[in-house]
């Protein structure tokens, strides 16, 4: 990828573009630190969609007339974008999803169902989000394969010197791992899983929803096989999301939805699969979303995914000093350089979502629960953490807000 | 010229009405049956090469489509009669879409190049000469037709 020296990004100025910030929340400023979960969507997001559906609205791939080829322009045109966000090779290798979630869960169906058995071996990660863990191990169980989790360390990151017990368990045939975590914001080694997942044979799947809205993806140089992500984590529409595949196994693969728009022929004895990206996308597609997706990778873009990303490690050092000097606070995850703009933590005789409750009085929003890491919250001997995240509309008064407040509750609640 | 008459200009209307290479092949050396999903039109393509086994010698379509797609198969019988296999295997679009000389739309390039991509795929089955993209993966259908 091209070298671009991109400019600090400017906090304050960006805010002004996203209208959610406009209002008062119990009558207090929103200090939205939730990002993770959902980001909040810029003007440019939302008059896309608006100027879509008002003007060049219509289904795509069927009409002969101007306005179906305008929509379907619009909507390959968002494609196009979404492959240069992550380097894929050529767009006809982007499936539109609803979500990351469907983008899993297609891999592990379709390729899944078909390439796995007996004496087979699927390897996730104990740091897995459920979407990138339940769907794996269902397959798994249905194709009588094996189903192991890579360990985790003290702090958050994963142990690989076990990967040679498990590459003593049987023919490993998927790796599958989040690129970043979601629950504790480390940034996961893909590239030494990728290789090691190709020495055993096996394709390596990897969850970008965490890290696709905060950090530059390149697919040919992460060296993975699938790769998923989330339209709504990115600042774009909720509904849609990418998965991003090797045209060869796309291509090998049996089709996942079936329906309209995904055939060549249907015929009373048998059906045949259109080419991809479209085998893959039956029915009417979330069309003005993806348009509005493709508007999210521009305004990302624009402001250059590597300022983000130092913007968000800035924050982090920031909220990590001041969360410091909370007594009682347990911090979970490993160190900054190491981790996406997320603070996972516990205040000591506080439950989270008493934390959550005292903190949305003082107009911070901010995540309290196991995060859908279920195996990862048993891992750290908890039920639940809290969960502050950042995006490039962060200022560092909303940590300075969270702090406020956790001395608040430590206060009310421990002390 | 108005956009209906460029779009539907007479060579068109007349390979359209009276389309070249209509018909059949019986023992074709090399066929193909090919499909426009969007719109479910169909073509076959039979060809017959030459004594040496590789010239085209005649090239014959079958099938339904729109006045376009119709037209334009019309025309690619005469545009590769006489030439290699390998040649047409690889022949570029643009030279088939010259011919045709009208603009075209997205959807329209379809219907326009659905026999020339069932040409191809016919010469890869007989010749095993390269796969224009557009099948690539129906490799699995291939085999059992």
């Amino acid at each position: 990828m091209a070298v671009k020296t991109e400019s600090k990004l400017d906090a304050r100025k960006l805010r002004a573009d996203f209208p959610i910030f406009e209002q008062q929340i119990r009558g207090k400023p929103l200090a939205y630190l939730d990002s993770a979960v959902s980001a909040h969507k810029p003007r440019q997001v939302l008059d896309k969609l608006r100027t879509f559906y008002e003007t060049e609205y219509a289904n795509v791939h069927r009409g002969v007339y101007t306005l179906s080829e305008i929509a379907t322009a619009e909507y390959e045109g968002a494609r196009d974008k979404v492959a240069r966000f992550v380097n894929a090779p050529a767009a006809r290798e982007v499936v539109f999803t609803h979500g990351a979630t469907e983008s899993i869960n297609l891999v592990a169906y379709a390729w899944g169902l078909d390439n796995l058995g007996p004496g087979d071996v699927v390897v996730v990660t104990e740091l897995e989000h459920h979407s990138n863990f339940v769907p794996w191990q269902y397959i798994a169980k249905r194709t009588g394969a094996d189903f192991r989790a890579i360990p985790l360390d003290d702090h958050g990151e994963l142990q690989l010197d076990a990967l040679d017990e498990i590459a003593q368990a049987g023919n490993v045939k998927v790796v599958a791992n989040n690129l970043v975590s979601n629950a504790l914001g480390t940034i996961n080694p893909i590239e030494k899983l990728a290789e090691w997942a190709h020495e055993q044979g096996a394709i390596m799947v990897v969850d970008a929803a965490q890290a696709a809205p905060h950090h530059a993806i390149d697919v040919q140089e992460l060296g993975c096989d699938f790769l998923a992500f989330s339209s709504h984590k990115m600042c774009g529409p909720t509904s849609v999301g990418a998965l991003w595949g090797r045209a060869e196994l796309l291509e090998a693969m049996s089709p996942f939805n079936l329906g309209g728009h995904m055939i060549r022929s249907v015929k009373l004895e048998e059906t045949t699969w259109g080419q991809i990206p479209f085998k893959f996308e039956a029915g009417t597609q979330p069309i003005a979303e993806a348009v509005g997706f493709g508007a999210a990778v521009d305004y990302l873009t624009d402001i250059g995914m590597g300022a983000i990303e130092d913007h968000e490690r800035e924050l982090l050092v920031y909220a990590l000093g001041k969360l410091d000097d909370v007594p009682g606070l347990v911090a979970y995850g490993p160190a900054p350089e190491r981790r996406a703009g997320i603070v996972s933590f516990n205040l000591e005789g506080v439950h989270p979502h008493d934390v959550a409750q005292i903190l949305d009085m003082e107009g911070v929003a901010i995540r309290a629960g196991h995060h859908c890491c279920q195996p990862l919250m048993a891992k750290l001997g908890v039920a639940a953490t809290n969960r502050a995240s950042f995006y490039l509309y962060t200022i560092p008064e909303e940590i300075d807000r969270l702090a406020e407040g956790l001395h608040k509750a430590h206060k009310l609640l421990a002390a | 010229m108005s956009e209906f008459d460029q779009l539907y200009r007479e060579v068109i209307l007349d390979h359209y009405k009276n389309p070249r290479g209509h018909g059949l092949i019986e023992h074709a050396d090399a066929e193909a049956e090919g499909q426009n999903p969007l719109c479910g039109d169909e073509v076959s393509i039979y060809v017959a090469f030459g004594d040496d086994g590789d010239t085209i010698d005649e090239v014959k379509f079958s099938g339904r489509g729109c006045a376009i797609s119709q037209a334009a198969t019309s025309m690619l019988t005469e545009l590769v009669q006489g030439r290699s296999a390998e040649e047409v295997a690889t022949l570029p679009r643009e030279e088939l879409l010259d011919e045709i000389g009208i603009p075209l739309t997205p959807v329209r390039l379809k219907c326009a190049l659905l026999g020339l991509s069932t040409l191809k795929l016919a010469l890869h089955k007989a010749k095993g000469t390269p796969l224009p993209e557009e099948w690539a993966g129906a490799s699995s259908d291939l085999e059992l037709k």
